[in-house]
């Protein structure tokens, strides 16, 4: 099963050089060596840099002179203290993402500090409470898209109750040679611009897809199902540590080691699936914080959440995938236990069709399978890589042939349904405003729910509902009260919002007193995954697991589906929630989150 | 065009915030909800130990405390000062907060056929809600026949569709006419893009147009776009050779390969026919009643 290609090893030593060996630890416990900052004073630079992705010349910013940024490591219980230059012709800021720090070390411009100007400095000055995985990034314009992120691993004061033997780090990313400014003007003068996997007629003829009654069905409430991501393979490039899927970034271990992935999405979009053919993943930690272990065979990563996986690989390499939630393209990766040794790469699976629970709709109508995809689907260049000889290792190669269970079917019961797509009765205080498409009439709580494409890819896959935290959580009180918040959108317009509500629209913030403790069911009024950042806190999710909820910094709403989540406002300040799709959260899916002493002035 | 927008956006900013009070919700209905327990109160520190048989953490149910006030988000202020951070703050709303100003031209057609060529094409500069549109179409052979443009306000009123004012100038036929204009333009279901104006002329006339079309994908990048246009008139209009009631009507099947979104060839066929009094009109000076014929064009936009 395992190869050695001369060809790709070629291609690393012309191409990668020293990129290459940037992540590829020497073997020692905690040596994830390469560029890695630390101590209690840290300076990060941040400029413009020039790198080959693939074999192809691109322009980014990074700092220190890489894209991804180097590797902060803290331990936890010092003092960081660090210093950002920005040798950039614009403003700039760094935020420390899911990083407990004074409000005004956060990082974003406008809400916590003025930003750093271009051709100056800031420096920051927190206190390291915590310990895990993390990242940082920038929260200036579309900076984070440009390459602008890095992960921040800090090493905790006690003994890690997590053992292992060697680690990675594995920075996800999307990675386009557009600008951001590009990508945010070709979606919002057409939304589907790079949608290339759409229905089509010769779909319709050749038996894929949805049947006709269902096209005609879904056209007539104007939407559309194969809208899974908005940017998608047809700009990005999927990375690992800043590699292609060609580069082929590659981890090294020694055979029955006991390796921890330090997994980070860093997208500006992509919602990934990640596996590693024939090698399971112990989940132990989910965004920084420590989980009880769970065993599965793949996991959904929203953007800007971490999770880091126990793995213990045999005598062989193994391909890490980390496919688009619309399979428009994968990042790619290997871990080998010997130079130039590679393993089969799966083909691209195929795109998921939304369903009507999706759109909000339960389980209303009677399920059938669509056909498989549109045979005119175009995915990006990574397809080229699938290898054929790879059966054994991917069960879910079958996914096309198995159909992928739950989908929209015959829409008996639609037509009651259709009025109620934009029911304000389902939303009280949702703003009547053109940026709201439709308003969930039946959301569901869809923790349970491994994510689109996940649902039969005959194996396990991580849901939310899995993850219980190893640590009692530090405060098991009941919330005071609860709000609602909906995520709100127009695909049609681009437009995307809470409550109906663009930032630009509300200087409004939801507002918190010190110390309550609130619920807050974030209902997903789109037919699109949300990943839900608030800064400063975690939250326990709702998930049955009482005073062992798993507590998380981002969490990913599933299309038509409610999360609810326990927070303790116990960081006063101002501090911002938005939508981590980076172009979601520019349309205007952020709002701010104050924190005030209790009883005191505003 | 800038302040005015500018002036526009303020203005739909500042139309009051709608108070939000979730509070009260009832949350059974929406199935999430776990079995109803009494409200704990909010106690100041965790329980010290947890008894199995109750409910703890996230098990148990939200009471109903009333929210805080609702603040300034201006914290940082009192860390950075006001004067920076207002301007920060304004900085960040107006460029990441949904508030972006975009603009476009667009080619829809401009087209060669059969003795002539036609254009019909937009561009418009604006955000989510408000935006200033300049459209512009027209036809002609050896010499110019027909050619209109309209500068429009547009505003979204719901999530499909715009409502779209101004004014509509005819520079062919002459006499040239000077129209009041209002319509509505925006996305039908079933994915029918529609645009129904009517336009008043200075002298007092009356005129309409439906359009519509449908964009059928035939794959990813061939596309089939049968389209189709009626004119209509309240009145006669001797002048200009227009009869009132249904003037002409123009079906159009043009199959473009999308190079690239924003630059897609096409051929098509194109049948036009006037009606009624204009028919006549047109016979009187001459003219034909219409035909069909080959149409070759280019579909763009920037």
């Amino acid at each position: 099963m395992t190869t050695i290609d001369r060809r790709r090893l070629l291609q690393g030593a012309a191409l990668g050089g020293v990129a290459l060996g940037a992540w590829t630890p020497l073997g020692a416990r905690q040596a994830t060596n390469g560029p890695v900052v630390s101590g209690e004073l840290i300076e990060l630079r941040i400029g413009r840099i020039n790198r080959m992705v693939d074999g192809r010349p691109s322009r980014s910013i990074g700092i220190n002179g890489m894209s991804p940024a180097p590797l902060i490591r803290l331990r936890e219980g010092q003092r960081a203290r660090i210093r950002v230059v920005n040798d950039l012709d614009v403003e700039t800021s760094l935020h420390w993402h899911g990083l407990l720090v004074p409000f005004q070390y956060d990082g974003v411009p406008g809400i916590s500090f003025p930003g750093i100007p271009a051709g100056q400095s800031f420096l920051y000055d927190f206190p390291v409470r915590q310990n895990g995985t993390y990242w940082y990034h920038s929260h200036s314009g579309g900076q984070e898209q440009e390459g602008l992120y890095g992960p921040i691993v800090i090493d905790p004061a006690a003994p890690d109750p997590v053992a292992f033997d060697r680690e990675h780090v594995i920075v996800l990313s999307d990675h386009s040679r557009s600008s951001p400014a590009t990508i945010f003007r070709k979606m919002k003068l057409q939304p589907g611009y790079y949608n290339f996997q759409r229905q089509t007629l010769v779909g319709l003829l050749s038996g894929r897809d949805q049947k006709a009654k269902d096209r005609a069905e879904w056209g007539k409430m104007r939407m559309d199902p194969a809208d899974i991501a908005d940017a998608t393979g047809a700009t990005y490039t999927y990375l690992v540590n800043g590699h292609g899927p060609v580069d082929n970034w590659t981890g090294a271990f020694t055979p029955g080691e006991r390796v921890r992935l330090r997994i980070v999405n860093a997208s500006a979009m992509t919602t990934f699936n990640v596996r590693i053919p024939g090698l399971p993943l112990t989940i132990v930690q989910a965004d920084g914080l420590n989980v009880e272990p769970v065993t599965v065979d793949e996991f959904q990563i929203g953007v800007a959440e971490t999770y880091d996986a126990i793995v213990t690989p045999a005598e062989t390499a193994y391909t890490l995938v980390g496919e688009s939630v619309d399979r428009s393209g994968m990042a790619r990766a290997t871990l080998s236990p010997g130079a130039g040794m590679a393993a089969p790469v799966p083909p691209l699976r195929a795109r998921p069709l939304a369903t009507m629970t999706d759109m909000g709709m339960g389980g209303m109508g009677h399920e059938s399978k669509p056909g498989g995809p549109d045979p005119t689907a175009e995915q990006n260049g990574s397809r080229k890589l699938a290898t054929t000889a790879a059966t054994p290792l991917q069960p879910a190669m079958n996914h096309a042939a198995m159909g992928h269970g739950e989908a929209m079917g015959g829409m008996e019961g639609m037509g009651e349904m259709q009025h109620g797509m934009r029911d304000f009765a389902n939303a009280p205080g949702v703003a009547r405003t053109p940026g709201v498409q439709t308003i969930s009439p039946m959301a569901a709580d869809r923790t349970d729910y491994p994510g689109q494409g996940l649902e039969d890819v005959g194996h396990r896959v991580l849901t939310y509902r899995q993850l219980r935290a190893l640590d009692r959580n530090p405060d098991v009180r009941a919330p005071g009260r609860q709000i609602d918040i909906h995520l709100t959108g127009n695909m049609e317009r681009f437009m995307w919002g809470f409550d109906g509500k663009r930032m630009v629209d509300t200087h409004e913030p939801f507002a918190f007193a010190e110390g309550e403790r609130v619920r807050i069911n974030l209902i997903n009024d789109t037919m699109m995954a949300h990943p839900i950042h608030l800064h400063g806190h975690f939250f326990e999710l709702v998930t049955g697991h009482g005073d062992h909820s798993p507590r998380k910094h981002t969490v990913l709403v599933q299309p038509g589906g409610i999360v609810s989540l326990d927070l303790t406002a116990d960081a006063v300040g101002d501090w911002a929630f938005h939508c981590h799709m980076l172009y979601h959260m520019l349309s205007g899916m952020m709002r701010v989150v104050s924190v005030r002493p209790q009883g005191g002035a505003a | 065009m800038t302040c005015t927008l500018a002036a526009l956006l303020a203005l739909s900013i500042a139309a009051p915030a709608v108070a939000q009070d979730h509070s009260h919700m009832d949350h059974a209905q929406m199935g999430h909800a776990p079995p109803a327990q009494p409200a704990a109160p909010a106690a100041s520190a965790p329980a010290a130990t947890p008894d199995p048989a109750e409910p703890t953490g996230t098990d148990q149910s939200p009471g109903s405390a009333p929210p805080p006030p609702v603040p300034m988000p201006h914290y940082a202020d009192r860390v950075w000062g006001g004067d920076v951070m207002a301007r920060s703050r304004d900085a960040m709303m107006a460029e990441e907060g949904g508030g972006q100003r975009f603009a476009q031209l667009l080619l829809d057609r401009v087209e060669w056929k059969d003795g002539g060529y036609a254009w019909e094409g937009e561009g418009w500069f604006g955000g989510d809600i408000h935006r200033l549109v300049v459209k512009s179409e027209g036809e002609g052979g050896d010499r110019v026949e027909g050619a209109e443009v309209q500068a429009l306000y547009s505003r979204a009123i719901d999530p499909y569709f715009n409502l779209q004012t101004g004014i509509r100038q005819d520079i062919r036929p002459t006499p040239a006419r000077t129209y009041l204009t209002v319509g509505v333009e925006g996305l039908a279901p079933y994915w029918f893009e529609v645009n129904a104006a009517a336009f008043l002329s200075t002298r007092g006339e009356l005129l309409g147009r439906i359009e519509g079309y449908y964009d059928q994908r035939i794959t990813q990048r061939l596309i089939l776009q049968p389209r189709a246009e009626l004119n209509l008139s309240a009145q006669n209009i001797r002048e200009t050779g227009t009869g009132s009631g249904l003037t002409n009507a123009e079906l159009g099947l043009r199959l473009r390969y999308e190079i690239a979104r924003e630059f897609a060839p096409y051929v098509g066929v194109n049948w036009e026919r006037r009606f009624g009094d204009t028919r006549r009109f047109g016979w009187a000076a001459g003219e034909d009643s219409g035909g069909i014929g080959l149409v070759a064009g280019i579909r763009a936009w920037f």
